[in-house]
């Protein structure tokens, strides 16, 4: 159907609404189907009602007022929670402390009778953080990949004990590590538990000396730390897999690791020494003396790089700390220092001539890389001192020096080409230059001739 | 009797004696600058080394990005005098582009485009950048670290040139990145294309070269002597050619051609990447060259500042073609030198620069 002289035609056939120049210079619409249109603008305002609901904010009045309060204890907890991970999830204040935050007056927000907790005592912190945290079913609205066993691991650690069998309050809760009102995610670089800021956490209470001393423990683990490999891989490599405080001690069932389990703390990432030393006579001898395994040599915070100089019989090692002269330990800590020291100085020599003979343009990078072989064995001989075993050592010392032999061998092959080279070109320059000569000899004798021929002409 | 027969039966079929009275007649101008004379037949006597060396190489070369590494190192370690050949052809290479540009400037200085050798200088124009594309492929196909990175830099430079730089940039790649799908291609570009068109320039440009004659300057064009080119002037050629082996041998010994390492694509480009020598003007004006140039990008600016000094290369023997006219000659001059003088000093200011 077509209304004729109208501003707007209605054309069933062709669908859409669109803008058109007609003959006498006048804008018109075509709006093609009646129906249509319609349905558009009923779907519009709907839109703009769903839009307008979702868009508005939750009311809270507990945010309203205390960001306007001068009292930082005060306003800082609805500054904080902006950035809080709850918030994120879609949580308010009045999930954690109750209340009504509809209400505008003081008087009813924080009415008991509308399950106004208030802040909770230390004491309460956990069960508190637990109402949600402990229940499996709840969570998995949030974050079903999250674990809902903290509050109950908090309680067998040292910091839980203390809190509950002790009403200790100056011992760390949730709050102490995980902060409060502006909790972000462990993953999250700026959360106080992200891997590179744990020990900065922890050493808020335990590198204090005055909140120490109460309980017996040193404050010095902190400053150990800072110079171990562990913290150095962490802080100047960015490694975030390298250990830091909870890797070792655990986080909500923190405990310092007594001398039965500090080996299998360490075994977590070196499983294979961990193995070995299960395997070595030192295992017996170290349950026997009450050894702590791996730190009795290694310590346990100041955790330095290994080195060579650990093993062996010279005044220095670590070996000579419980072994004397003529014991079988001392004779096997002798032995696999030497194979050790023989394997490193071999490889050294091949790294030389492989050095000089490229420095000096020749090819070597295949030989190069085949000693790759010898320094391999090298660490993995460094890995076998952990067996206390001289022969374990030697198996693989044994094949390392053939593969260091090969790479000298290849160096020395490679500096006699480059002689072999040098008096081949020798050899050949003489042999070019005589060939040279002997043109220039022939050029001369051609216009010798060819001029003597024309001033006999 | 017999060999006299069949030098007459060849006669008959391929004018020898013709040919023979014709080099029998060919002169050779000698004057002050006729040492420029050479460089033309030594650029020439390297190509041959760059075929020869070439093919022997192509007997080992894996053109693959799996392969084109290890086949390389194979050569230079395993092949017998494989090092040799490797190491005098990347030599040969650098010593040829050496000489192409004396022999060019030489040329440019000496006015020897001047009519009627104009087509003359235009295929040897054209020989240039056809020598500069054998070096820019060339250097890609050992497939090291330092090269592939240099052809990600050059070709992205290409990629600048507004319009068609995009696509010449995915044809040069055969895709958006540097891949073994550039290596196979630059490695048919290196052996077939650039070959077989090279044949026919310096078939063009020698064949010139004879029916032209040397040209002489102006100046000695009065009191010049001649000297016969068969055999006196080839016999000197032949002195030059037998030296460039001695130093070819010499470079190839004394400084074997580095492979370097392996190239990985997904290693960060190392610090300090340079191309070859001869780019190393172009690249250090490119890095030079401020952001925005009158509002224009600069990088774009210089690219086709340097299209535009390739093309008046091309079109120098048309617009100088008056020996009468000494103003020109003095402008051709000046802008000859200080062409020159930018090329050295931003050579030495690119190899020194960090």
């Amino acid at each position: 159907m077509k209304i004729e002289n109208c501003k707007f035609q209605i054309d069933p056939v062709v669908s859409g609404v669109r803008l058109l120049k007609d003959g006498s210079r006048n804008l018109q619409f075509r709006v093609c189907n009646f129906q249509f249109a319609m349905a558009f603008l009923i779907a519009s305002f709907l839109l703009l009602v769903l839009a307008n609901a979702a868009f508005a904010q939750k009311k809270s009045s507990c945010i309203e007022c205390h960001i306007k309060l001068d009292d930082t204890r005060l306003s800082a907890p609805a500054k904080l929670f902006d950035n809080d991970i709850h918030k994120s999830r879609g949580l308010s204040c009045n999930d954690c402390h109750g209340g009504d935050p509809n209400a505008d007056k003081k008087e009813d927000a924080k009415n008991p009778s509308k399950g106004y907790l208030g802040k909770p005592k230390t004491l309460d912190i956990p069960a508190y953080c637990g109402k949600c945290h402990s229940d499996a079913n709840l969570m998995k609205r949030f974050n079903p990949s999250l674990r809902v066993d903290q509050e109950r691991e908090y309680y067998t650690s040292v910091h839980g004990r203390l809190l509950k069998e002790k009403s200790e309050t100056r011992v760390a809760t949730c709050i102490s590590c995980h902060s409060v009102h502006g909790i972000r995610a462990p993953s999250d670089p700026l959360s106080s538990v992200y891997p590179s800021n744990v020990a900065t956490t922890c050493a808020k209470c335990h590198a204090s000396a005055d909140y120490m001393k109460p309980f017996g423990i040193p404050s010095d683990q902190f400053d150990k730390y800072k110079t171990s490999v562990h913290a150095k891989a962490l802080y100047d490599k960015q490694d975030l897999s390298a250990p830091t405080c909870n890797d070792c001690h655990g986080n909500h069932g923190a405990t310092p690791p007594g001398i039965a389990s500090v080996a299998n703390v360490c075994g977590q990432c070196h499983s294979r020494q961990a193995e070995l030393f299960q395997t070595s006579p030192h295992k017996k001898a170290f349950d026997d003396k009450q050894l702590a395994e791996c730190i009795t040599c290694h310590s346990n915070h100041a955790i330095i790089k290994p080195n060579d100089q650990m093993i062996g019989t010279q005044q220095g090692t670590l070996c000579v700390n419980c072994h004397s002269n003529g014991d079988k330990g001392f004779i096997a800590a002798g032995m696999m220092r030497s194979r050790i020291d023989e394997l490193i100085a071999s490889i050294d020599k091949s790294t030389a001539i492989l050095k000089d003979a490229e420095q000096k343009g020749m090819e070597v990078s295949k030989p190069k890389f085949e000693l790759k072989g010898a320094t391999d064995a090298l660490t993995h001989a460094r890995v076998l001192i952990h067996s206390s075993s001289t022969a374990e050592v030697d198996k693989v010392v044994a094949p390392g020096l053939d593969a260091a032999a090969k790479g000298y061998q290849a160096g020395l092959a490679a500096l006699g080409e480059r002689r072999f080279r040098r008096e081949g070109l020798v050899v050949s320059l003489v042999f070019i230059l005589f060939l040279a000569l002997l043109v220039y000899l022939k050029i001369r004798q051609i216009e010798s001739r060819s001029a003597s021929a024309s001033n006999k002409g | 009797m017999r060999i006299n027969d069949l030098t007459n039966w060849l006669d008959e079929r391929l004018a020898i004696s013709t040919l023979m009275h014709l080099a029998d007649k060919k002169e050779v101008p000698v004057h002050r600058h006729s040492i420029w004379y050479y460089f033309g037949g030594m650029t020439l006597f390297l190509f041959c080394v760059q075929v020869a060396t070439g093919i022997l190489l192509l007997l080992y070369y894996r053109p693959s990005a799996e392969n084109a590494f290890e086949s390389v190192q194979f050569i230079i370690t395993e092949v017998k005098f494989g090092w040799l050949i490797r190491s005098i052809h990347s030599w040969s290479a650098n010593l040829m582009i050496a000489t192409l540009f004396i022999h060019m400037f030489s040329v440019f200085f000496l006015r020897s485009y001047y009519p009627p050798r104009e087509i003359t200088w235009v295929s040897g124009a054209f020989l240039l950048i056809i020598v500069i594309c054998f070096g820019f492929s060339g250097y890609l196909l050992p497939w090291n670290k330092l090269a592939f990175f240099a052809t990600k830099v050059g070709t992205e430079i290409a990629g600048v040139v507004p319009i068609v730089g995009r696509p010449i940039l995915r044809f040069l790649r055969g895709g958006d990145d540097v891949t073994g799908a550039t290596l196979t291609r630059f490695f048919g570009f290196h052996v077939a294309v650039l070959p077989a068109t090279a044949t026919v320039f310096i078939g063009v440009h020698v064949a010139l070269v004879q029916l032209h004659g040397m040209h002489v300057p102006k100046k000695y064009e009065d009191s010049y002597q001649r000297m016969k080119f068969f055999p006196n002037f080839i016999l000197r050629d032949a002195i030059g050619w037998i030296l460039a082996i001695g130093v070819l041998a010499a470079l190839a010994a004394l400084f074997p051609w580095e492979l370097g390492e392996k190239a990985d694509p997904f290693a960060p480009a190392p610090a300090g990447i340079k191309p070859e020598w001869y780019f190393l003007f172009m690249f250090q004006t490119l890095k030079w060259i401020p952001a925005k140039v009158l509002g224009m990008d600069g990088e774009v600016l210089g690219i086709m500042a340097f299209n535009l000094i390739a093309l008046l290369l091309f079109i120098v023997p048309f617009i100088d073609r008056d020996p009468e006219n000494r103003r020109r000659h003095l402008i051709f001059n000046i802008c000859g030198v200080v062409a020159l003088m930018y090329i050295v000093v931003m050579t030495i200011v690119g190899y020194v620069a960090k």
